[in-house]
């Protein structure tokens, strides 16, 4: 197995280390809370000689997405990172980046969006932008989001995939807090993920071509349709490089990460940060002899729907627990979820519950809770309520 | 790059530009001076949708077109990529964009690519409102000017705004070299895109280009009017290096200027205009001559 160097470091660092590894040529960035250490590390890393490339200290979001793109498609490997309003303000240039096909790996810390505004924790960010195209994973630890975006560059690379990605972690749970990591060394990194080699063709005048081309109602859904088969045929190629990095590096990782669901009566479906205090939450609810199970997401985009019904299509109860919203619907996560069992013979009943939006904690009651009612819905035989919010202060609304 | 007998055409024949459009002579030159080792961003706008319809493309030149306002920022990621390849030596990066895309909404990011001293060459294709949506008002748009949402009626004479002075606002971020220039002065503006090119750092050309469409003048008065909107001093011939723009230097002042309305009333986007309101112009005209003279 390979050497590796343990540190502690806050959840920024953990990202922009990953990155580090991954040899950037090219770092177009615009500070937000609670990302801006990100752009801040690299930038030591290149003033202090350890990283040969070039920030590019742009004066937006748009910008620096727009850069991201023009210095990907000249043929450079690309990071950024951004938030909430940043990540909105980039909405436009996240489509293009995935329409174009360029493997740019952005590290997200997931927060609110405003109004009112909140830099706290909160998946709303990357959940609308769900449909860029994007690949879209989401850390439980600091360890994962390094890890992640070293796999990130490799995924988003692979031939077979060419699409940009996204690494969540969490705002303030996982960014500023400090965490123990194992750092994989450089040569290790180096042999894992391959200077990045376009065979497709980049911005050279010797081979002249033209890129973002106009699309006519003859070429636009083919262009749609290759980009989604993608996105939808990467599972392939992330299992593979989910393999490689646990075979070199020894931290197994999945696309959903089932625990104790094997019996369970209801299983909980998180993502990012939350994760930790719903598995206390289900072992002390097996301590208690109830049935709980916990399957934890770590790629929200392409949605695992395989590996969900493996592990939730005999269980009696689903509880979705979405850090986000859709207002007029739900979850997104819940949204996936009841989509990916709508055809199934052998389906569980699913609640959605709403919490810990603009960094409102989710406390581990909170979590025993969601199962119980699920419980409840499923020894009833039905769901009343399908979405129900939870730790609403509802002394203070009108 | 180009030297005397090598020029390449690199705007092919076959694009869908409308006939007699000024931008699509200005592109050609430009790019006959820039030569074939120049790789270009373009905004979204009239050059890019008569340009690259798939499968087709008018540039023989690596071209990136990513979206409306950032053509600057798509080329400042470019160029910081080339030099971290190691492939920039002897390349040009070039920017392509209108009025709409440089005036107005990319205007913050041409601002920060010019601050942050990229070595682009941005060129702004300026034919004064909004053409490719249909000839809709912008920040470039002169005073007096119809267009579809400035349009003169009882409570209205066109447009209402003089044009914002972009160049110049270019010129102001102490950038190395800042020029305008138009499609009747090929030599003019093939000089100043060299010297842009030549020049490290960040360059702003501001290219007037008339439009038959949106200015609706014939077809075969696009030159005439690039023309006559120098004779008549309305479109100053300039450049100005290292932001020194209070000692602009004119590169083309016409012997006698002619009067303006020679220019005004071959395009119907003025022909609204009363004999007051044409004297109104002139005297902004005079007006703008004086402190450049002074």
């Amino acid at each position: 197995m390979a050497r590796q160097t343990a540190l502690t470091v806050k959840g920024n660092m953990a990202t922009a280390l990953g990155a580090k590894l991954c040899r950037p040529h090219v770092v177009p960035a615009y500070p937000i809370t609670p990302s801006t250490l990100f752009p801040e590390k690299m930038s030591e890393y290149i003033a202090d000689g350890e990283l040969k490339a070039s920030m590019i200290r742009v004066e937006s979001e748009h910008s620096a997405m727009s850069a991201c793109i023009g210095a990907s498609a000249t043929g450079a490997r690309v990071c950024t990172a951004s938030a909430s309003q940043g990540i909105a303000l980039m909405h436009e240039m996240l489509f293009i980046a995935a329409g174009m096909r360029l493997p740019i790996v952005m590290a997200v810390g997931n927060r609110a969006l405003s109004a009112p505004i909140n830099i706290w924790a909160d998946h709303q960010d990357t959940m609308a932008s769900r449909d860029c195209g994007w690949l879209q994973f989401f850390a439980e630890r600091n360890q994962e989001g390094l890890d992640l975006m070293i796999m990130a560059f490799r995924i988003a690379e692979d031939e077979r995939v060419l699409l940009p990605a996204m690494v969540g972690i969490d705002a303030f749970v996982l960014t500023h807090t400090m965490e123990g990591v194992q750092v994989p060394a450089q040569e290790d990194v180096d042999d894992f993920l391959p200077p990045y080699t376009p065979k497709h063709g980049v911005l050279d005048p010797a081979h002249p071509a033209t890129f973002g081309s106009f699309g006519t109602p003859e070429v636009y859904q083919e262009f749609k349709y290759m980009q989604t088969r993608a996105l939808e045929d990467s599972p392939a190629v992330i299992d593979q490089v989910f393999d490689d990095f646990e075979r070199r590096f020894g931290r197994r990782y999945s696309r959903i990460t089932p625990y104790r669901c094997e019996d369970a009566d209801v299983v909980l479906l998180t993502m990012g940060s939350m994760t930790g205090t719903a598995r206390a939450a289900v072992d002390e609810l097996r301590e208690q002899g109830e049935k709980a199970g916990l399957a934890k997401l770590t790629v929200f985009r392409p949605f695992p729907g395989d590996q969900l019904k493996e592990i939730a299509g005999h269980v009696p109860g689903l509880a979705v627990v979405d850090r986000n919203i859709s207002p007029g619907f739900g979850g997104a996560v819940f949204a996936e979820a009841a989509g990916t069992f709508v055809n199934e013979r052998q389906r569980p009943l699913i609640k959605n519950f709403i919490t810990g939006l603009g960094g409102r904690e989710i406390f581990k009651e909170n979590i025993k809770d969601m199962y119980h009612r699920t419980k409840q819905a499923v020894e009833a035989g039905r769901v009343d309520q399908p979405v129900e919010w939870v730790n609403l202060n509802r002394e203070v609304l009108p | 790059m180009s030297r005397q007998g090598e020029e390449r055409e690199l705007f092919a024949p076959g694009h869908r530009m409308c006939a007699g459009c000024a931008e699509g002579i200005a592109v050609r030159n430009i790019l006959k001076e820039a030569g074939p080792h120049t790789i270009a961003a373009i905004a979204t706008g009239c050059l890019e949708v008569v340009s690259t319809a798939y499968p087709q493309t008018a540039w023989e030149i690596p071209v990136i077109h990513a979206a409306f306002e950032n053509a600057a920022s798509v080329a400042a990621g470019v160029e910081v990529a080339l030099r971290e390849l190691g492939r920039k030596e002897g390349v040009n990066v070039m920017a392509f964009a209108g009025d709409g895309g440089t005036f107005d909404i990319g205007f913050q990011a041409l601002s920060g690519m010019l601050e942050r001293g990229h070595d682009v060459t941005y060129v702004c294709l300026d034919n004064e409102a909004y053409m490719n949506t249909g000839i809709q008002r912008c920040s470039s748009t002169p005073w007096g000017a119809s267009t579809t949402t400035s349009p003169p009626g009882s409570c209205s004479k066109g447009e209402s705004q003089p044009k914002k002075p972009l160049a110049a606002i270019c010129a102001a971020h102490d950038i190395p070299y800042a020029a305008t220039a138009t499609v009747a002065y090929i030599k003019d503006l093939r000089r100043k895109v060299r010297k842009a090119l030549d020049t490290e750092g960040p360059a702003f050309l501001h290219v007037f280009t008339p439009c038959p469409t949106g200015w609706r003048h014939g077809s075969d008065d696009s030159v005439e009017l690039s023309r006559l909107a120098v004779e008549t001093g309305v479109f100053v011939l300039w450049e100005a290096v290292d932001g020194d723009i209070c000692n602009l230097k004119v590169t083309y002042k016409p012997k006698k200027r002619k009067p303006v309305a020679e220019y005004l009333k071959k395009q119907r986007r003025f022909g609204h205009l009363t004999d007051e309101d044409i004297q109104r112009i002139q005297q902004e005209v005079d007006e703008k001559w004086e402190k450049l003279e002074d």
